[in-house]
């Protein structure tokens, strides 16, 4: 329990302060360094949870797909004058308060409603089948069965994000 | 130390998705908003993976996966639409296109 502790502690850090690089990093190669430490910790907060398959998608489609996506557009782009540039644009202090505003708001609410949330916490966080069958093993069979429709539409989104991207990437068709 | 429960994930991931919305809101490059974008569907997917663990039921991972597929393709055609701006424009800031600004 205690390691579990240290680990959540551990990764909440790796997730927030990557967070807050990625967003206030001048040069965009950094930011997207400060982002694939943020998106690790993601991916160990669901090892933590028993998310065993979403913990190595984590690693290997975001960190390994899209934030190389990224890195190649950012050397596409060349963001030498950019990060020359100010980084802020005018609003940032208008934009500053309403995320205060939410901010306060949802503290508003886990402090009302911090009992509701006691049973989420009550009931036993592992049931028993789960440790008959593993993770993926679970997560497959709800997803062909139960949500056999949903994952065909996202194989069609894909190929439709697929094809725009090309298109709009491309110069000439 | 006490054990973490559901309501530390929650924290964590509304603390997550205020850094995200921040970034979107005040950042002057593209490429840096959509990484933020990013960062506030990852707060919702700790949120998806916590419920699903607290309560014992697989669903919401498997809506962790939708979550992260239609991360995929908005980051595929999101950057895409940048290289076609870049191409055009020359300028990867956002208040400097102003096209449709009278």
């Amino acid at each position: 329990m205690l390691t579990d502790t240290l680990l959540f502690y551990t990764f909440a850090v790796m997730v927030l302060s990557g967070g807050i690089l990625t967003i206030t990093r001048r040069n965009a190669v950094h930011s997207a360094i400060s982002l694939i430490v943020s998106l690790l910790g993601v991916a160990g907060l669901y090892l933590l949870q028993r998310a065993e398959f979403l913990f190595v998608v984590q690693i290997i489609l975001y960190v390994g797909g899209i934030m190389l996506l990224f890195l190649f557009v950012i050397m596409l782009v060349n963001l030498d004058e950019a990060a020359r540039e100010r980084q802020f644009h005018g609003q940032w202090a208008l934009a500053l308060a309403c995320v205060a505003g939410v901010a306060l708001q949802i503290g508003y609410v886990v402090w009302r409603g911090a009992g509701s949330f006691q049973i989420a916490a009550a009931t036993p966080a592992a049931p028993d089948p789960a440790a008959a069958t593993g993770n993926t093993e679970r997560l497959a069979d709800v997803l062909f069965s139960e949500y056999l429709l949903p994952f065909e539409l996202a194989s069609v989104l894909l190929l439709v994000a697929v094809v725009g991207s090309v298109v709009m990437a491309k110069r000439r068709l | 130390m006490h054990p973490i429960t559901p309501l530390h994930y929650l924290l964590l991931s509304a603390a997550l998705l205020l850094i995200g919305t921040l970034g979107v809101l005040i950042r002057r490059n593209i490429v840096v908003v959509l990484m933020s974008i990013e960062l506030i569907l990852n707060a919702v997917n700790i949120n998806l993976i916590a419920f699903s663990n607290s309560l014992g039921n697989i669903n919401g991972q498997v809506f962790a996966i939708f979550v992260i597929a239609v991360a995929v393709a908005e980051a595929a055609v999101g950057l895409g639409i940048l290289l076609a701006l870049f191409r055009n424009r020359a300028t990867v800031l956002a208040d400097e296109i102003d096209l449709l600004k009278w």
